[in-house]
């Protein structure tokens, strides 16, 4: 019972993420909402450990807090790199890599 | 039918095929502007590398070289079974050491005859890869690890070719790009399924040959096409050749040297080293076919020589001829066959390779390879001339040059096949061949003749001004042309002296090879019923 | 089994080094040569000197081993190279001499190896190539000699003398031939080497085309000698190495074509193949047109390659592995065979041929042409041995003549090989070239007591004792134009009134000689007078280096021809060449096999007493014995069977100087008055008092209406028909290259590649507005395809 709960929790997190990447122009809030989606993802993942009752969800959780902490690292790098150079952090102004 | 295997030395393989690499780790930290350094580097490396290839001709032991040399067998990616196999034998000692001397030969002649494109640092870089997937390719003795090789020539050669080759570069580096892979994929499901067919338990090229012979004929058919296509398309064989010529024209000198005395050959190795001895009935099945391809690719190959007008594609359609002797010599799978296609493979490497050298120069010289514009070269350049004679009759195969031996034992196996081959559809397939060393005479000593006899074409006649613009830089052409540097000489030379010695004794070459391939056929006649 | 041995010598055991001689001296030509004083010309003399001299030795020691057999079966001088054997002369007389067989001085040494089988390159010395080797060594010297005066200050005088030492290396490499591989390697030597020469001047476009014509069509013949080399191969190697050789070795292949197990299509077949290559080398029809292009070669090549050396190869071809001819052909059982067909018809239509030529090199090509006919005729009608005596003889008297028209040419006729325009009444001023070309137009032309007579007399001889009737006809009528083509080339070149350069005129245009005229000029120097001033002097005799290799020639036409003389009773070259056909015994298995000699072997010869149509070629040979060569029976020399030739010979003559001179002599000329002379030229003079209607009569009608149209047919048909089809498929492999090239590949072949392509490409453009670059969007479909994916595994799961 507690774990549903915990699961609407998670894939509301994941929708407001989602929302987040597809509507927001601003990069940072981007990368933002691309954490509230990995966040969801390790709220599930707990959740399911507890359910199950085993620990490797919590390890995959620790991974992806530590990947996501390296992937926000070097996002906010490239968001920098791009403020430098555009003095603008809009998505839909960068679409050179327009096939 | 255990190979035997020999272990001493095992370090000098994994030493020698990546050497090149320190070479390439070196180069990194070295920035670009110093082009000196970078080609003393490249030089220097492939130089080393050449020094441990010598080694290895010493240390070979040759009175057993029908085993597998400094053999070295240890896990690499367990969790699919392919295993870090090396080794050497009879079949593959000259091929991988030519592999390295040319590698040499090629450094030091862009000393002084870099490509227009510039950057040595990164051209330089790629040869010493390309040095490792070619070495590599013929130490492999793990499917896998082959594969790895083989795709790791690929990428180099597509790079030289499209950054540093001709005006049509790109269309030409995509086209062999394409091509290859295409042929890889298809060599990669065949190897899968191979792999699967013999219960999955090892690539490892002696278990194959094993396991693979007890294979139901038909599957085995299936296999063998799928390789067939693959290697048919590196040798390449008509069909499959039409990347050749584009590839070749396109590409710089080196490009080309390599290209025809290495890359080439890893075609026609495979068949021998893979496809025939682990699918036997599969070979037998197919062995018509491919002489079938031989002997048009030869008839073929000649023809289009004569509808030439470019120096350098003539010579580029040459090597669909020539390689369709060394696969008509396979395709009987007899010893005097195989035999005479190993030693056309390394005969080949070097007159070929030596003919693209010399087009590369007159090239480099004139700025143009138009056949009709060029004539009386051995009035301007007599000594180039006289190689580029050298050259040509050595490529038609005259007695004496290593042309010979990989030509005429190859005809010679032809009026006989192995394993009860249709005799009558071999014969036929000699005669014909046998009418293409007469082609090959009359493309090559056209093109001699038109080229090198008569006079100078006036427009190059020295000190004229060339008044035609025409997107070409150089002001003067005539002031370009001079005989033979010393750059030239040096890279230049080994070549010539190994053309002569392999042709005056031919049995330093046979006699490495012939025990390794009697070995061989025999393992292929245990395994068709 | 007696123990007796034949003597050996270390110049027959050590042959090999005459042509690595000459083969070493061209490498140190080419490296040195231009640095050295005399341009690397003195290198290529003095190895051909030590190569005669070692030739020589051979020689002499070859006769000893003759000798040694013959006279005493009892000689014991000691095995060699582990070998035992041992010989007991037959006691069977033939032809006056005794039949033993000479066992040939092999030596092998390990060249190339596949399928465990190990193929040498080595020296087999018998009588035949003991022959070759000293003729070769002979005439190269003295070709060289002349080449020094010849081309003296030529722009490529180190070139021309490297290519000189390396085609005797080739050339001798192939004599000594131990095995077909060997052979084939001087044979493509001496192709090579044909093509740097004949293109030597190769700045002018016919030279080249004349170089690349010839090694061309040489090269058409070869497809043969590669086909027939592994088709004999495959024939005779299971055969041969049961008894330790293999089936290049040619041994091996002589007795295996003898032993009776051969099959016989093989041996056909192999004969057949092998034998157009013979026809490619010595120019027999219809391969036979590179022949007379190939004299736009400087002239000592000519005399050198394209009449007494080279040129005989595929002769030496068809009687080096004889036996595989005689079986495969069954020459003695037939009176007719491919080789008689094609040696007859070259015989006439060369012979024809030579009469409508000017250029004194091209009647002689067509001559040598005609005179290889007779060779390959004496071969087909089992007429080996003087087939073998021809090409001695011949070598001496057409190199003479060709040097002979050289040295007119170079002090006579200022540079031109023109006759009608530029020779005539030479005899006088050039006495000594004009009598060495007469002593060699006689031995050409088989008048008795010449050399020629004794060689080609016993060739027609033969044929016609060997049941070959129709080709013995042949043989004469051919005989007779021989003679009349060589007088007309003798009149118009030395006698009648000078004309053009002969007259001392002097032409701008130097007709179609050297394109280096510092070439000439140098030449001249040295005997203190100019280009312009050697034109106005007029012709004079040639220098020593020129006439002294013409007197030695000349000498050896009229005195070489009685080395076989039967007519005198001399049969030396009979006892020391010819191979004689009796059983051998062979000692078991390849035991004798060793790294230094592996042919068959033998520890015993025997000889056997043979009937008429008994012994080897004719039965199968018994149990252990093998047989190397078939047992020919010699036709015996009467002067009455000579009869016929020397007449026909004479009338040609006759007829030929009298029609020459009613066509191109001069009236007024003083050597008229000859005609009132014989009875003969009697009846001529009486035909030339009439002068226009004669005139009328044999130029206009008679010349011009029956032998023009004729030999200018036979001509046409040769310039247009034959050299139209080696044109025409040169021509048409081109266009069908074209086509193939245009069409199949660049459209079908290519074209399935690039429209690969284009479907990528047109597939890419399709999905290219997806590519958008907002990262938003990339997003959206990311986490729809996603929804869409979850969505597909819900439905499936339920």
């Amino acid at each position: 019972m507690y774990a549903v709960n915990f699961l609407i929790l998670g894939a509301v997190l994941f929708s407001l993420g989602v929302f987040g990447v597809i509507a927001r122009r601003n990069a940072v809030m981007v990368l933002m909402s691309i954490e509230l989606i990995l966040n969801a993802v390790n709220v599930n993942l707990i959740a399911f450990a507890l359910m199950n009752d085993s620990a490797e969800g919590h390890v995959f959780a620790l991974y992806v807090i530590a990947v996501a902490a390296a992937e926000v690292g070097v996002g906010l790098a490239m968001v920098l790199m791009i403020y430098r150079n555009r003095r603008s952090i809009a998505l839909d102004e960068l679409s050179v890599l327009k096939g | 039918m255990n190979m035997e295997t020999i272990s001493t030395d095992n370090w000098i393989l994994t030493v020698g095929t990546f050497l090149p690499l320190v070479g390439v780790l070196l180069m990194m930290f070295v920035p670009a502007s110093e082009e000196r350094t970078h080609k003393q580097i490249g030089i220097l490396t492939s130089a080393v590398t050449a020094a441990v290839g010598i080694l290895t001709l010493f240390r070979f032991d040759y009175g057993h070289s029908e085993s597998l040399q400094f053999f070295v067998d240890s896990e690499w990616i367990t969790v699919i079974r392919a295993n870090y196999t090396i080794g050497l034998d009879g079949i593959s000692l000259p091929l991988y050491v030519l592999s390295m001397i040319v590698t040499l030969l090629v450094m030091i002649y862009t000393w002084d005859n870099m490509p227009e494109a510039g950057n040595p640092k990164s051209f330089i870089m790629l040869m010493l890869v390309l040095q490792v997937g070619m070495a590599g390719s013929f130490i492999a003795h793990d499917l896998i690890l082959f594969f790895v090789f083989f795709e790791v020539v690929l990428l180099p050669m597509y790079f030289m070719i499209g950054v540093w080759g001709g005006e049509n570069r790109q269309y030409a580096s995509l086209k062999f790009f394409l091509y290859t892979m295409f042929g890889s994929a298809l060599m990669l499901v065949a190897f899968l399924a191979l792999f699967f067919q013999t219960g999955a338990e090892s690539f490892s090229f002696a278990h194959l040959a094993e396991a693979g012979a007890l294979i139901d004929r038909d599957v085995q058919i299936w296999i063998f096409a799928g390789m067939f296509i693959g290697f048919a398309v590196k040798v390449p064989m008509f069909p499959f050749h039409t990347w050749l010529p584009d590839a070749h024209t396109q590409a710089p000198t080196q490009g080309s040297v390599i290209l025809a005395a290495i890359l080439l050959k890893l075609g026609t190795y495979g068949f021998v080293r893979i496809a025939i001895p682990m699918l036997p009935q599969g070979a037998k099945a197919w062995a018509p076919v491919i002489g079938i391809l031989a002997v048009i690719g030869i008839i073929y190959g000649a023809l289009g020589c004569l509808a030439q007008t470019d120096m350098k594609r003539l010579i580029a359609f040459s090597s669909v001829a020539h390689m369709g002797f060394v696969m008509l010599g396979i395709s009987t799978l007899t010893e005097f066959g195989i035999n005479a296609a190993l030693f056309g493979m390394v005969a080949h490497g070097l007159i070929t390779g030596m003919l693209f050298f010399v087009a590369g120069s007159i090239k480099h010289r004139y700025h143009t390879l138009e056949i009709s514009r060029l004539s009386g070269m051995l009035i301007q350049m007599p000594r180039l001339g006289w190689i580029l004679g050298f050259s040509a009759m050595a490529s038609l195969g005259l007695p004496g040059l290593a042309g010979f031996w990989g030509e005429f034992p190859a005809i010679l196996s032809a009026y006989n096949p192995n394993f009860g081959l249709d005799t009558t559809l071999y014969r036929v397939l000699m005669i014909i061949a046998a009418l293409g060393t007469v082609l090959a005479a009359a493309y090559l000593l056209w093109l001699y003749q038109r080229t090198a006899f008569g006079r100078p074409n006036p427009e190059f006649e020295t000190h004229t001004p060339h008044p035609v613009g025409a997107g070409v830089s150089d002001e003067h052409h005539g002031s370009d042309i001079h005989d033979v540097t010393v750059i030239e000489w040096i890279a230049w030379t080994p070549f010539l002296i190994a053309i002569v010695v392999f042709g005056v004794y031919p049995q330093l070459m046979f006699n490495v090879m012939d025990p390794a391939v009697s070995a061989l056929v025999e393992r292929v006649g245990a395994g068709i019923p | 089994m007696l123990a007796a041995t034949l003597s050996s010598g270390w110049f027959l055991e050590n042959a090999w080094l005459i042509p690595l001689i000459p083969a070493v001296g061209f490498v140190v030509i080419i490296l040195f040569g231009k640095r050295l004083p005399q341009g690397g010309s003195e290198i290529g003399l003095g190895s051909m000197a030590a190569s005669l001299a070692i030739a020589i030795g051979a020689t002499v020691q070859w006769i000893q081993r003759v000798n040694s057999a013959s006279a005493d079966g009892e000689h014991a001088l000691g095995g060699f190279f582990g070998f035992a054997r041992a010989i007991v002369p037959s006691a069977a007389e033939e032809g006056g001499h005794t039949a033993v067989f000479i066992e040939p001085v092999v030596r092998s040494w390990t060249w190339w190896q596949s399928g465990g089988l190990e193929f040498g390159v080595g020296q087999h010395i018998d009588g035949l190539a003991i022959m070759l080797l000293l003729l070769v060594t002979f005439i190269s010297l003295l070709v060289q000699i002349f080449s020094t005066e010849y081309v003296s200050g030529d722009r490529r005088y180190t070139h021309f003398f490297a290519a000189l030492t390396l085609f005797s290396a080739g050339m001798l490499v192939m004599v000594l031939a131990e095995n077909m591989i060997q052979l084939i390697l001087g044979w493509e030597i001496m192709g090579l080497c044909s093509f740097m020469l004949i293109g030597h001047w190769w700045e002018e476009t016919a030279n080249s085309k004349a170089a690349l014509k010839a090694f061309f069509t040489v090269r058409v013949g070869d497809v043969g000698l590669l086909v027939g080399t592994a088709v004999i191969f495959f024939g005779a190697n299971d055969w041969a190495v049961e008894r330790g050789s293999n089936g290049f070795s040619i041994r091996a292949i002589s007795a295996w074509a003898l032993s009776g197990e051969a099959s016989n299509s093989v041996l056909f077949w192999g004969g057949v193949a092998l034998f157009i290559a013979a026809i490619g080398k010595s120019g027999q029809f219809p391969l036979h047109t590179w022949l007379p292009d190939a004299m736009a070669g400087p002239t000592p090549v000519s005399s050198l390659l394209h009449s007494s050396t080279m040129v005989v190869a595929g002769v030496f071809l068809v009687a080096r592995i004889y036996p595989v001819f005689f079986v495969g052909f069954d020459i003695l059982d037939s009176a007719v065979n491919l080789i008689t067909i094609i040696g007859g018809i070259t015989i006439i239509a060369a012979a024809a041929l030579a009469f409508v030529q000017d250029d004194i090199k091209k009647v002689l090509a067509y001559s040598t042409v005609s005179q290889l006919g007779y060779m390959m005729l004496g071969l087909g009608v089992g007429a080996w041995l003087p087939a073998v005596f021809h090409i001695f003889t011949h070598a001496f008297f057409k190199c003479a003549l060709f040097l002979a028209a050289g040295s007119v040419s170079h002090s006579g006729s200022h540079h031109s090989f023109d006759m009608k325009k530029d020779m005539g009444g030479l005899a006088r001023k050039m006495p000594i070239t004009a009598t060495t070309w007469m002593i060699s137009t006689a031995a050409l032309c088989g008048i008795p007591f010449f050399s020629g007579f004794f060689s080609k007399d016993e060739i027609i001889d033969n044929a016609s004792h060997n049941g070959y009737q129709f080709f013995y006809w042949v043989g004469l009528i051919g005989a007779a134009m021989t003679a009349a083509y060589m007088t007309r080339a003798t009149y118009l070149t030395f006698f009648g009134k000078a004309r053009g350069a002969a007259a001392g005129e002097h032409h701008d245009e130097h007709a179609d000689d050297h394109a280096d005229d510092h070439a000439d000029d140098a030449g001249h120097d040295d005997h203190g007078h100019d280009d312009h001033h050697d034109a106005h002097a007029g012709p004079h005799e040639s220098p020593w280096r020129i006439t002294a290799p013409l007197v030695i020639l000349a000498s050896l036409a009229i005195f070489s021809g009685y080395l076989n003389a039967p007519a005198v009773g001399t049969h030396w070259f009979t006892d020391w060449v010819e191979p004689a056909g009796v059983e051998v015994a062979v000692d078991g298995a390849a035991t004798h096999s060793s790294d230094e000699e592996h042919a068959l072997g033998f520890a015993a010869i025997t000889a056997e007493e043979g009937g008429y149509s008994e012994g080897c070629g004719f039965t199968d040979p018994s149990e252990g014995t093998v047989c190397y060569a078939p047992k020919l029976s010699h036709a015996e020399f009467s002067w009455s069977k000579a009869a016929p030739s020397i007449i026909l010979v004479a009338f040609g003559i006759s007829a030929s100087l009298w029609l020459s001179m009613g066509v191109f002599g001069d009236r007024r000329h003083p050597l008229k008055g000859l005609t009132s002379r014989s009875r003969i030229a009697r009846r001529g003079h009486a035909f030339l008092v009439n002068k226009y209607y004669l005139d009328h009569l044999y130029e206009g009608i008679i010349v011009k209406a029956v032998a023009y149209p004729l030999a200018r047919a036979a001509y046409w048909v040769n310039q247009n028909i034959l050299d139209g089809i080696v044109n025409g498929v040169g021509r048409g492999g081109r266009s069908t290259g074209d086509w193939v090239y245009r069409n199949i590949d660049q459209r079908v072949v290519d074209g399935a590649v690039n429209a690969s392509g284009l479907v990528a490409n047109e597939t890419g453009h399709a999905l290219q507005p997806i590519q958008s670059g907002k990262v938003n969007q990339y997003g959206a479909l990311l986490f729809g395809a996603a929804t869409v994916g979850a969505i597909v595994l819900i439905l499936v799961n339920i």
